[in-house]
C-alpha cells in the first residue's frame, strides 16, 4: 500500500513538473519586463541612531509566508540602510494571535526596545494591552483598527494606499482588455475580469474595486466577476476559483490572496494576470501583467527615526505614492498591452499632483449602485460592538477611503462587480 | 543450518550476534543514569548540529536556551503558564490512556471547552456592563458551560466504543473537526471586522482575577491540585483500580464484575471533563480569546507526555517540563541568533528521539554474543573451535 501510494505521488509529481516545464518555459526571445514605473525608494537615514536603541518585530508566521516576507524583507532593508546591528533588532517569528503576543511585546520591551512592531491583523488587541502595561514603549501595529480611538498615546496603527496601487495595475489591465477587443479576440461586452478573492472584507473589496476601476478608467465595457476562497493562504483554493472564473468567461485575472494557486493556472490556461505582493514573472512569463504590493520600509524607518528624535508617532498612519509606501513592479511587455507604461507612468504623475481620485463619485458611468451615483455612504470607520456605521465616507466628490482611518473601510459592491460567492 | 546432528549444536549455530531481552524492572538509579546520559547525549549531539549548521559558538547557544525558558519574570511566567496547560491537558486524557483507550480528541475537547467558555463571555459582555449580572456568576456559568461542553465531546465516542465497539481513535480524532469548524463559526459571528482571533476587547468580561500576581497563576495552582488528585485517583481509588483492570483485560475485568461500558463511559466523562476545566482556564485565566490553534497541538503531545511517564502524574511533571523548556529556549535561540522555527524543531526532535530511544534500554537488555563478534573480525579458528566444542 505505501509503496503504491509512493509511486502515485512519484507520477503526480513529475507529471506536476512536466506541465508546469511546458507551460512556463523559457523565454528568451521575449520583451521581458520594463523597469518598475513606481519602485521602492533608496532609504535615506536623516538622523544618527545611538548604538543603544533597539527595536522588536512580532511576526505571525516566518518568510515561508508571502505576507511576513513583505514585512521581513522591509525591516531587513531598513536595518541595512541605517547600518543597525543585529543586537539593535529582534524579530520574533510564528508569534500567534494570543496572550503569546502580548507577552512578546512586553518582553521586547523588557528588554530595551523603544519600538515593537507587529504584523497581524489579530495581534491588535493584545499589542494594546501591552501599550497600556508599557506607558514608556512605543507600539506599532499594521492593519488595525484600534489606534485612532483607542486614545493610548503610546499606540499606533498603520497601513498603505495600496488602493492607489492596485489602480494603477488595473489600468494595465484594462488596456490589456481594449488590446483583445481590437485583436478581435473578443467583443467588448465580453470584457470579464475574473478576481480571486480572500474574504468579503473592507480590505479585499476596497482592493477589488479599485483593480476594477483602474481597467474601467480606460476599458469602460469591463465588468468583474468574483470568486472568494475564505482563506488568506490555499493554493488549491485559490486555483480551483481561478480556473472556475476563466470557465465562467473570465478572459484576464487579478487576486487577493498570498499563494501562486492563481497565478499559475492562469499561465496554464494562458490568461493574462495582475498579481500582488510581488512580481510573479519569473514562474509565469507568459502571462504575468504587473504587480502592487505595500512597501514597509517608509514606516520602519519613520517609526524608529521619531524614536530616536523623541517625536511622537501619528496615531494612525497611512502611507501612499508620495512616501513610497506603495510600490509596482516592472510591466511585462511579452504580455501587456502597448503603451501601458506611459499610461501608468501618466496616472503615477496625476496621483502625485493630488487630481486623480481612484473612487471618484462625481465621474460620469463610473461608480454607481444599481444605477444610481453615490452621494452618501456611512462607512463603519470607528470599531463598536455593534458595527454601527459612523462617518460619512464621500466629501468632494469622492469616496475618501483611508482618510479618516489607515485601514480601508469600501465595502461597497458597485455596478459591474458580481461576487460568484460571498459566503466567506 | 538443514538437518542439525543434534538440538545442541542447533541452539548454538542459531545464536544471533545480538540478542534482546526483556528488563524484569529497571532500578531507580540505573533509569536515572540512562536517561541522565540520553539527554547528555542528546545536548551534545544538538550542540555539534548547531555548530555545523550555524557557526554559533554552541555554548553561547545553550545560554540562550536557559534565557528563553528563564531569562525574565515574563519568561519564567510564560513557561510555568505552558508547563501548567501541557501538564493539565496531559493529566486530562490519561485516566483514558491507562485505560488503554486511544483518544486522540483532546485537542477537540479542550477547545470545545474554550468554545464554550468564550460563548459565555460574548454572550453575557452587556449584562455585566449594565449591572443586570454579577462577574462572579458569568465565571461559574463560563466553568460550567465549559466542563459540560468537554464532557459531552469526550462522552460521545465513548458511548459509542461502549455500545457498538466503533474504533475511538478515528471517532475521537473527527471530533477535533467539528471543535474547530465551529469556532471558525463563532468568529464569524462574534467578530465581522475578519478577524482570526476574538480577542480581549469583544471578549471584555469573565477574566479570571490576577491577585496582581500573574493572570496565569490560578491556572498554575489548578494544574497542580490536579496533578495530586489524578496521583491519587489513579493509585489509591476503586475507580483508578478498575481503570487499571480494564486497561490490562477487558475479559479479567468483566470475569470478576467489573461493568466495562460503565467504566468506559465514566472514564471518558471525567478526561472530557478535566479538558473542558482546560479550555476555561486558557480563555478565562490565559489568552482572553479565541481561535482554532489556541491549544496549538498540545491535545497531541499530551499523549507523548503521559506515555514517556508510564501514567505517572509526578514523571508526567518532569516530562512536559523538559517538553515546555526545550520549545522556549529554542523559540529564544531561533530569535537571538536569527534562524528560523525549523531550527527549534530539529533540536527538539534530535532531544525527543534520545529520550524515546532510551526508554528501549531501560525495558530491554541487549546482549552481544562475543564468540560471534570474533568470528565476525576474521578470528574463524576460535568459531571453530567453538563448533568442535558444541559437537
Amino acid at each position: 500500500m505505501k509503496k503504491f501510494l509512493a509511486l502515485f505521488l512519484v507520477a503526480v509529481m513529475t507529471l506536476g513538473c512536466m506541465t508546469m516545464f511546458a507551460s512556463c518555459g523559457d523565454n528568451t526571445d521575449g520583451k521581458g519586463m520594463t523597469e518598475s514605473p513606481l519602485p521602492a525608494p533608496e532609504i535615506k537615514g536623516t538622523v544618527e541612531i545611538p548604538a543603544e536603541f533597539k527595536i522588536g518585530f512580532i511576526f505571525l508566521h516566518d518568510e515561508n509566508s508571502t505576507y511576513d516576507a513583505n514585512f521581513i524583507n522591509a525591516a531587513n532593508a531598513v536595518k541595512k540602510a541605517l547600518n543597525l546591528s543585529d543586537d539593535q533588532v529582534i524579530m520574533k517569528k510564528n508569534i500567534a494571535e494570543s496572550d503569546d503576543c502580548y507577552n512578546a511585546a512586553i518582553e521586547l520591551a523588557d528588554k530595551g526596545c523603544k519600538v515593537v512592531f507587529a504584523d497581524s491583523f489579530g495581534h491588535e488587541s493584545f499589542m494594546l494591552q501591552a501599550a497600556q502595561a508599557r506607558p514608556d514603549t512605543e507600539f506599532c501595529h499594521a492593519t488595525g483598527t484600534l489606534a485612532h480611538t483607542a486614545g493610548v498615546p503610546n499606540y499606533h496603527n498603520a497601513f498603505a494606499n495600496i488602493y492607489e496601487g492596485r489602480y494603477l495595475a488595473g489600468i494595465v489591465a484594462g488596456l490589456k482588455l481594449n488590446e483583445m477587443i481590437e485583436n478581435g479576440t473578443i467583443t467588448a461586452d465580453k470584457a470579464v475580469m475574473g478576481y480571486v478573492g480572500a474574504f468579503t472584507y473592507a480590505e479585499v473589496i476596497s482592493g477589488l474595486t479599485s483593480t476594477y476601476l483602474g481597467a474601467k478608467s480606460v476599458c469602460p465595457s469591463v465588468t468583474m466577476k468574483v470568486q472568494f476562497t475564505g482563506s488568506w493562504y490555499a493554493e488549491d483554493l485559490e486555483q480551483e476559483a481561478a480556473t472556475a472564473l476563466i470557465n465562467a468567461g473570465a478572459v484576464l485575472m487579478s487576486q487577493h490572496a498570498d499563494s501562486m494557486g492563481a497565478p499559475s493556472a492562469c499561465e496554464i490556461a494562458g490568461v493574462p494576470d495582475v498579481s500582488y505582493n510581488g512580481s510573479t514573472f519569473d514562474a509565469c512569463p507568459e502571462t504575468f501583467l504587473v504587480s502592487s504590493a505595500i512597501n514597509w520600509a517608509p514606516y520602519f524607518q519613520l517609526i524608529i527615526e521619531s524614536a530616536v528624535k523623541g517625536e511622537a508617532i501619528p496615531a494612525d498612519w497611512c502611507g501612499g505614492i508620495k512616501e513610497g509606501s506603495v510600490v509596482l513592479s516592472g510591466i511585462n511587455e511579452d504580455a501587456a498591452a502597448e503603451g501601458s507604461l506611459k499610461a501608468v507612468e501618466d496616472a503615477i504623475a496625476e496621483f502625485k499632483a493630488g487630481t486623480l481620485h481612484v473612487f471618484d463619485t462625481s465621474k460620469d458611468n463610473f461608480i454607481t449602485v444599481n444605477g444610481q451615483k453615490l452621494t452618501t455612504y456611512m462607512a463603519d470607520v470607528n470599531t463598536d460592538a455593534n458595527y454601527e456605521k459612523d462617518t460619512e465616507a464621500i466629501k468632494n466628490g469622492y469616496f475618501a477611503e483611508s482618510e479618516y482611518r489607515s485601514a480601508p473601510y469600501f465595502d461597497l459592491t458597485i455596478d459591474g462587480i458580481e461576487f460568484l460567492n460571498s459566503k466567506f | 543450518m538443514k538437518n542439525p546432528k543434534n538440538k545442541e549444536q542447533n541452539a548454538e549455530v542459531r545464536e544471533p550476534l545480538i540478542h534482546i531481552t526483556k528488563r524484569d524492572m529497571s532500578t531507580v538509579k540505573r533509569s536515572i543514569t540512562v536517561r541522565a546520559i540520553a539527554i547528555l547525549a542528546a545536548l551534545v549531539l544538538a550542540g555539534i548540529a548547531t555548530m555545523l549548521l550555524t557557526k554559533n559558538n554552541p555554548i553561547k547557544v545553550y545560554a540562550s536556551f536557559f534565557e528563553g525558558a528563564f531569562g525574565s519574570s515574563t519568561q519564567v511566567w510564560s513557561t510555568m503558564k505552558n508547563l501548567a496547560l501541557l501538564l493539565g491537558i496531559s493529566l486530562a486524557i490519561t485516566p483514558a490512556y491507562r485505560m488503554r483507550f486511544w483518544n486522540t480528541g483532546a485537542e477537540g475537547q479542550v477547545l470545545i471547552g474554550c468554545l464554550a467558555t468564550a460563548f459565555m463571555m460574548w454572550k453575557f459582555n452587556t449584562s455585566i456592563e449594565s449591572g443586570s449580572m454579577p462577574e462572579w456568576l458569568l465565571i461559574l456559568l463560563m466553568l460550567v458551560v465549559a466542563v459540560v461542553s468537554g464532557i459531552i465531546w469526550g462522552v460521545i465516542p465513548a458511548i459509542f466504543k461502549a455500545q457498538w465497539g466503533t474504533n475511538e481513535t478515528l471517532f475521537t480524532l473527527m471530533m477535533n473537526y467539528v471543535a474547530i469548524q465551529l469556532i471558525e463559526y463563532f468568529l464569524k459571528v462574534a467578530d465581522r471586522s475578519g478577524s482570526n482571533t476574538v480577542g480581549p476587547t469583544i471578549l471584555r468580561h469573565g477574566w479570571l482575577p490576577e491577585f496582581g500576581i500573574s493572570r496565569y497563576l490560578i491556572g498554575i495552582i489548578v494544574v497542580a491540585l490536579l496533578t495530586v488528585f489524578m496521583y491519587i485517583y489513579l493509585r489509591y481509588s476503586k475507580h483508578g483500580y478498575e481503570i487499571a483492570v480494564v486497561g490490562e483485560s477487558e475479559n479479567t475485568a468483566r470475569y470478576i464484575g467489573i461493568s466495562v461500558k460503565k467504566v468506559i463511559i465514566r472514564t471518558m466523562a471525567l478526561s472530557g471533563a478535566l479538558c473542558g476545566l482546560m479550555g476555561f482556564l486558557i480563555v478565562a485565566g490565559n489568552t482572553h480569546s479565541i481561535d482554532p490553534d489556541l491549544v496549538a497541538g498540545r491535545g497531541f503531545t499530551a499523549i507523548m507526555v503521559s506515555w514517556l511517564a508510564k501514567f505517572n502524574p509526578l514523571y508526567m511533571l518532569l516530562t512536559s517540563f523538559l517538553l515546555v523548556f526545550l520549545s522556549q529556549g529554542a523559540t529564544e535561540v531561533s530569535t537571538s541568533f536569527g534562524l528560523n522555527d525549523d531550527y527549534s524543531e530539529i533540536v527538539t526532535g534530535i532531544i525527543l528521539f534520545f529520550i524515546i530511544g532510551c526508554e528501549f534500554f531501560l525495558n530491554y537488555e541487549v546482549h552481544i554474543n562475543r564468540s560471534r563478534l570474533a568470528a565476525i573480525f576474521g578470528r574463524k579458528p576460535a568459531a571453530d573451535e567453538a563448533e568442535k566444542e558444541a559437537e
